[in-house]
């Protein structure tokens, strides 16, 4: 794609550090201490409450906020100190900036790209992003999606190692978020550091290698996605019928199991770890079938719950629809 | 460099594409003064003005409406846009710095009051026989500086608005109180002396631009206390220069 060399290191380089970020205005302390590392490569996803300090975080690895302590590196560089130097490296997409009415895609591509020293072929970048036939459209009369796209475009236009996309898909139809997403997938895929700050779980959770949790300006918790379900969910649940009568011991002496119950023929086994895979090797070697198999899953959402103490937030209704 | 005129020509676009401000700004000034030429009384050689007819005399008002229309309407509402919409900030996310667009918007403002003054003065010559300015280069001087004058006041309007539709309101509170010391509803001729006596110092400096023009409209207009035409030009380069200042200082970016 547009980054088409070979990069001259092969070891993974640190994309991202930000080390005991601390941020006030005034008396409010908007990040109180935030650390986290990004390698070269990853999508590393930021999620938290409203006023978690997400934004601020963002705002200062971006260079528009000083940090009142704490360090930020961008590869080796201080977004502050080394502000010309940040600005080459990183490409941002900040939630809620916009472009002038009348400014045609075109035209909005070609300008930013000339900001920059080594800046990506725009026009690649606008077929890349299926812009293509809308290069003389105006961005006043391009759909939410379409604006969403251009505005990736233009974070992608400079060429950069490190792109911040803050918020990504608020705003678009279910369609174009998958659509977003893959999009997001093919970039990382052209060797982009990505920094994902998000309120959507499930769009962290599909996008991201690993998550920071942000909470009352501090990280509660970093991992993979993964990772972060199976620590936030001490108890997992399996239900399912058998296909013969079954001993209850079979299962009750697995060590994830913390317990069983029958009932109409219904098993509900409760337990921790690797719960599904315990239960399902069990009944295998005891030659019973499980029917109708469901397992309730712990997604992200619950994860969050666990971390921060409460539910995701959405900002509107139709998010929430859209969300459905 | 590159992105400086990259962004004086996507600007430049944009102030064509905003068929408002160029119907206003840049053809309106003409239209106005055609139109007022149109009336014979107007036109009629009065003895008491040395044989000047009025449209003479008020011709540089024409002038002065398309310089403050684009200074202190078009430009801070442009301005106080991209900052409410988060252009600016997301400008200062690349390497073109924010301050990058101000001076192309300027560049691009300047660029079209000079075609509006510059289509004036043909076709007021061309079709009302009104005489070209008898001395260009004052004319110009006077001109910039009167201009960079008002372009300080609508940089200060720019600065401290923190919406676009309140950059609005007060850029037409600006452009009737300056287009009132413009001339526009009450020609210069006809002001008490008071009126015009602080006119001179009202950017963008009518009796300045009017005496360039023609001595002896000029001479009509003049106070008799009134200050020397380089003195006033002195006047309105260092409200140009204090009042960038001010703006600099108060201008936020987000």
């Amino acid at each position: 794609m547009w980054r088409g060399v070979v990069r001259p290191y092969l070891r993974r380089m640190t994309a991202l550090d930000v080390r005991n970020l601390h941020k006030r205005y005034g008396e409010h302390v908007a990040v109180d201490d935030v650390s986290f590392t990004v390698e070269e490569g990853e999508i590393f996803g930021v999620i938290g409450p409203n006023g978690a300090g997400k934004t601020t975080t963002v705002e200062s690895i971006a260079g528009l906020r000083t940090p009142d302590s704490g360090s930020i590196s961008v590869l080796g560089f201080d977004p502050v100190r080394d502000r010309a130097e940040v600005r080459e490296l990183l490409g941002v997409q900040l939630q809620e900036s916009g472009f002038p009415d009348a400014i045609k895609v075109a035209e909005a591509l070609e300008l930013h790209g000339s900001f920059y020293r080594d800046p990506a072929d725009w026009r690649e970048l606008m077929e890349l992003l299926d812009l293509g036939d809308k290069r003389d459209t105006q961005y006043k009369a391009l759909s939410g999606g379409q604006k969403q796209r251009l505005s990736i475009a233009l974070a992608l236009v400079g060429n950069p190692r490190v792109a911040i996309l803050d918020e990504l898909t608020t705003g678009l139809d279910p369609q174009a978020r998958r659509d977003t997403w893959s999009l997001i997938e093919r970039v990382r895929d052209t060797g982009v550091t990505i920094l994902l700050v998000t309120h959507f779980m499930d769009e962290a959770e599909r996008l991201s290698d690993r998550i920071a949790v942000i909470d009352g300006g501090r990280v509660a918790a970093v991992d993979t996605p993964a990772g972060l379900i199976a620590r936030s969910s001490a108890v997992q649940q399996v239900r399912f019928r058998v296909s013969r009568p079954l001993d209850k011991r079979v299962l009750t002496e697995l060590p994830d199991v913390t317990g069983v119950e029958i009932s109409d023929g219904r098993w509900l086994v409760t337990g921790r770890g690797q719960l599904l895979s315990s239960v399902a090797g069990a009944l295998a070697r005891a030659q019973v079938v499980a029917e109708d198999l469901r397992v309730d899953r712990r997604n992200l959402d619950d994860a969050f719950v666990a971390f921060t103490g409460r539910a995701p937030e959405y900002r509107n209704l139709s998010e929430r629809r859209g969300e459905r | 460099m590159s992105a400086l005129l990259k962004l004086v020509k996507v600007e430049t676009r944009l102030f064509l594409r905003d068929s408002a401000t160029v119907v206003f700004g840049v053809l309106f000034p003409t239209g106005l003064l055609l139109g007022l030429g149109s009336i014979p009384a107007l036109r009629e050689p009065s003895p008491e003005t040395g044989g000047l007819r009025s449209i003479d005399v008020w011709a540089p008002t024409a002038l002065v409406f398309g310089m403050v229309m684009i200074a202190v309407q078009h430009i801070p509402a442009v301005i106080a846009t991209y900052r409410e919409r988060g252009i600016l900030r997301r400008l200062s996310t690349t390497p073109a710095h924010p301050r990058s667009v101000l001076l192309a918007q300027m560049i691009v403002a300047f660029a079209s009051v000079v075609v509006s003054a510059a289509l004036m003065i043909l076709l007021a010559w061309a079709v009302l026989d009104i005489a070209p300015p008898e001395r260009p280069l004052q004319l110009a001087v006077a001109f910039v500086a009167g201009y960079a004058a008002l372009l300080g006041i609508g940089m200060i309007s720019a600065a401290v608005v923190r919406t676009s539709s309140a950059a609005n309101q007060l850029g037409t509170l600006l452009f009737v109180a300056l287009m009132f010391f413009g001339g526009a509803f009450l020609p210069r001729a006809l002001m008490p002396e008071v009126l015009r006596e602080a006119g001179e110092f009202i950017p963008p400096g009518l009796q300045a631009l009017t005496s360039a023009w023609s001595a002896e409209a000029g001479q009509i207009t003049a106070t008799a206390g009134g200050q020397p035409f380089w003195l006033q030009i002195a006047i309105m380069a260092g409200i140009a220069v204090a009042a960038s200042a001010v703006a600099a200082k108060l201008f936020r970016w987000e």
